[in-house]
């Protein structure tokens, strides 16, 4: 079985896989990586959402051979020793309820940030409508997007809110 | 963890508390640590309670730890509600100690526990009480092991952050106080909970406790959770739903890479293997012959047809009876769609099973696996873990992701973690059953009402995980068995002076599984209603909120409407194309309104803003109940647009969310504002409240918008 590496959260990593085995089962099932959900498994949803190179995709439908050699980001890697300015918008806003789509809302986000440090509504609706949340957290996702901009503008962190 | 509570003998007798009116009862179950647990006084034995506390039912238990944290254990689940987080502000306020000290634990399947069903929006209108009472007990008892360690008088003692506190500077962790605070035998001062109106965590806006956890992805749902050795479990399922295996052949599939075993289970073919992608391969290899399901001959025509046809003719008008207004809707079978898929890891032994899974009924869970491994006489064998779930909305009610996986895992011989696919959980679940409705007006000469009945023909909704007794703690009274009809006549009223109200539920049999789904029936019945009184004020040339408020009964709901009026500025000049609509509902404790803004000049309508005005009583976690709110405006504003599930020859179309139109960003309005109303201290429920009214409003909007009422749901359902 080929092997296939690439630079997981900042550590270089190493699957045997089949060459067309999603990169989710290869997160979860083979590197204990579970902050990357599965919620439909045909790129529907977004629980999964994580980035490549900095770009936000789908790991559920993303071959495992067509990510070698390059660097994944999940949630887990996503804020390194503390926690990343959308992480902290998102504790502010208090925007989770169930959580489980919040690690792909996330990682959207982050990567809808790092092109437009200022996004309109509409900018937000086209990068953020391609996730889901059953619990209905948009007005709060909304809200923590805004936030996360502004302190990323300022250069500073958002605070944790209120807690 | 209920049998380590009992493994020391008790010092006294049980602590009677009164919390609004209401007695609980509270009792030292261990020590050397302090642990208080409490129950909910209506049935509780008068004398000689304390001898047989190991095996009294309870309702949860507080915890004081030698390092001086706090855990409360409660049987409840968490799905996004934010329960623990109120738990634990309760807690927190009750002791006097930090929020940052208490942990909230899910208990595990236990017949001791009095109601262990997260739902019926019932977890904070049940457990307040007796967390204050509970909580209020073990501050007593540590202030009074204080006073008896430094020989001085209780009274002049003092709580904060953690410690006891003495006039004269020495301070005392309850770590340390905890083992003294077990022992005591006399209370020293009071174990009343305080004045609601001293509060100074409760009804503080306050983030989630777990929000950390779920920003960085630490959170763990039962597939997250570190089973040893469990392994990737599917099951393939029939194209219909309730299908059967007729036979098949899993020689390609036993020879694909990875796999580690098939079976045969009473719901389709059951694959283990490595990795899920291994296990979905071969699940796709399998050769089965499917018999089709009892509901095959089934498409939605034929099911709207027989709902229809169960209406039945009118009833006589009441006297005087100038004119009959009458209104038909039609509402789709609905899924829930949590996010989390429904999943289970199963460790099933020769003579033990341990599960786990996001139940929002773990003794339910417990049974059904029990019986289905043959123990149904020892159903202690089955240890049912709940995890924390991703969503529930009623789903989580029914265990038979529990049930496969527990079989499969008996059949494999080892731990097996199943995962419904998004297909398997949208196409083989359980619905929100479809409806259809009739509603007549009765209207005297002079314009005024004199009857309202409203006859529902809804498939049975399936209750047999029961309610334990929530809905006797709720009601006041013992019920007997819990079946739809029953459940229909307890929670649907109408809340104005409409003269002779009627509402009758016509059950119909139809072999499509159900489950109660976000405020069961008044997501139907509740919502028709609301949407009739505003075309009874078309035809009577009233305004909206005039005739409500003319009509309303409740003096809360007259002051959550005046809220949104108010606040969403009713009636306030708007370019053509938008309008407003409102509606309302007392429901669980709670009273709510809805002041929806929509604009129909576009392809599909678009909600603009919201506004929410909300009479829960006593408000423990006000970010937590604008949270609820506004999630639940979401799922009324999916359902009552565009998502709903189409049955052709007994199988379910939608199969994920490309096709289960459920709202996202794009459709969400920019603001929802939600304003709290507070009549009285009661603590109302939440989690199901904000549904029927936000759903009514935007039909009310968009009715007004566009000149005509809808009346068939989801609105751009092409109805093919």
């Amino acid at each position: 079985m080929p092997a296939y590496q690439f630079i997981l959260n900042g550590q270089t990593v190493s699957v045997e896989a089949p060459a067309d085995l999603p990169l989710l089962w290869a997160l979860r099932d083979m590197l204990g990586v579970t902050g990357p959900k599965y919620g439909c498994g045909v790129g529907v949803c977004g629980a999964c959402t994580s980035h490549l190179e900095g770009e936000a995709f789908r790991p559920c439908i993303q071959p495992v051979s067509g990510v070698a050699g390059t660097r994944v980001t999940t949630i887990e890697g996503l804020g390194g020793e503390g926690l990343h300015p959308v992480q902290q918008a998102w504790i502010a806003e208090d925007v989770a309820q169930c959580g489980f789509c919040q690690p792909g809302q996330i990682m959207a986000a982050v990567a809808l940030l790092r092109k437009n440090l200022d996004p309109s509504d509409a900018d937000i609706d086209a990068a953020m409508s391609d996730n889901v949340c059953r619990c209905g957290t948009y007005v709060r996702i909304r809200a923590a997007i805004k936030r996360a901009a502004r302190a990323l503008r300022e250069g500073g962190a958002t605070g944790e809110g209120s807690r | 963890m209920l049998s380590r509570m009992a493994d020391r003998p008790r010092q006294n007798e049980p602590v009677s508390v009164v919390v609004d009116r209401r007695r609980f009862l509270t009792w030292v179950v261990a020590s050397p640590a302090l642990v208080v647990a409490a129950r909910l006084g209506l049935d509780v034995p008068e004398a000689g309670a304390a001898e047989a506390q190991e095996e009294t039912a309870l309702n949860l238990y507080i915890a004081i730890q030698p390092d001086g944290r706090v855990v409360t254990t409660l049987p409840r689940t968490e799905m996004g509600q934010g329960i623990t987080t109120g738990v634990a502000m309760l807690t927190a306020e009750e002791l006097d100690t930090r929020l940052e000290s208490v942990d909230v634990r899910t208990a595990d399947a236990d017949p001791r526990w009095v109601i262990q069903l997260t739902g019926m929006s019932s977890t904070m209108r049940y457990l307040a009480g007796p967390i204050r009472a509970a909580a209020a007990t073990a501050r007593a008892r540590l202030v009074t092991a204080a006073a008896n360690r430094w020989h001085v008088l209780a009274h002049t003692l003092t709580t904060a952050h953690g410690e006891v506190i003495a006039p004269d500077g020495r301070r005392a962790g309850y770590g340390e106080l905890a083992g003294d605070a077990a022992r005591v035998l006399l209370l020293l001062v009071s174990p009343a909970p305080k004045d609601p109106s001293t509060y100074t965590v409760v009804g503080q806006p306050t983030g989630r406790i777990d929000a950390r956890d779920i920003v960085t992805g630490a959170a763990r749902y039962t597939l997250d959770l570190d089973v040893p050795e469990a392994v990737p479990l599917v099951v393939a399922r029939p194209p219909t739903l309730r299908g059967t295996v007729r036979d098949f052949d899993a020689s390609a599939a036993l020879a694909m890479p990875g796999v580690l075993g098939v079976t045969r289970l009473p719901t389709g073919i059951a694959v283990a293997a490595h990795t899920y992608a291994h296990a979905l391969a071969a699940r796709d290899a399998l050769r089965i012959s499917w018999a089709p399901g009892p509901a095959s001959h089934l498409s939605d025509a034929d099911i709207r047809n027989r709902l229809r046809d169960a209406i039945g003719a009118r009833p006589l008008p009441p006297l005087f009876t100038a004119r009959t207004l009458e209104g038909r809707f039609d509402f789709p079978y609905l899924a829930h769609a949590p996010m989390e898929t429904q999943s289970c890891v199963a460790r099933v032994t020769e003579d033990r099973a341990e599960l786990w899974l996001g139940a929002q009924d773990p003794k339910f869970a417990q049974r059904e696996v029990a019986e289905a491994l043959g123990w149904a006489l020892t159903p202690h064998r089955v240890t049912v873990h709940t995890a924390r779930a991703g969503g529930g909305f009623g789903r989580r009610f029914f265990a038979e992701a529990a049930v496969e996986a527990a079989l499969a895992s008996r059949a494999l011989g080892r731990p097996v973690k199943l995962m419904w696919t998004r297909n398997d959980d949208m196409r083989h679940g359980r619905y929100r059953p479809a409806s259809h409705h009739r509603i007549l007006a009765y209207l005297g000469a002079n314009g005024s009402i004199l009857g309202w009945n409203h006859r529902a023909a809804i498939p049975t909704v399936e209750f047999p995980h029961g309610f334990g007794d929530a809905l006797t703690a709720i009601l006041g009274t013992v019920l007997p068995e819990v079946t739809s009809q029953v459940f229909f006549e307890l929670t649907q009223h109408v809340p104005y002076r409409f003269g002779w109200v009627s509402q009758e539920l016509r059950e119909v049999s139809i072999p499509i599984p159900t489950a109660s789904f976000r405020s069961v029936f008044t997501s139907q019945v509740g919502v028709a209603n609301e949407v009739f009184v505003d075309q009874l004020a078309r035809e009577l040339g009233r305004d909206p909120v005039e005739l409500r408020r003319s009509q309303l009964k409740s003096a809360r709901l007259q002051a959550v409407l005046d809220k949104v009026v108010l606040e969403g500025q009713w009636g306030r000049a708007l370019p053509p194309g938008v309008a407003q609509g409102v509606a309302v509902l007392e429901e669980w404790d709670s009273a709510v309104a809805h002041l929806v803004e929509v604009d129909v000049t576009g392809a599909a309508p678009r909600v603009l803003r919201v506004v929410i005005a909300a009479d829960v009583g006593l408000p423990i976690n006000p970010k937590s109940i604008e949270a609820q709110l506004q999630g639940a405006a979401i799922d009324a504003f999916s359902t009552t647009l565009s998502a709903g599930i189409h049955i052709d020859s007994g199988a379910v179309r939608e199969g994920s969310f490309a096709d289960y139109l459920w709202h996202r960003m794009k459709h969400a309005p920019a603001e929802i504002s939600v304003h709290l109303v507070r009549s009285d201290d009661r603590v109302g429920g939440v989690g199901e409240l904000g549904y029927p009214s936000a759903a009514a409003a935007l039909t009310n909007a968009i009715a007004r918008a566009a000149g005509t009422m809808p009346t068939r749901f989801p609105l751009l359902d092409p109805g093919v």
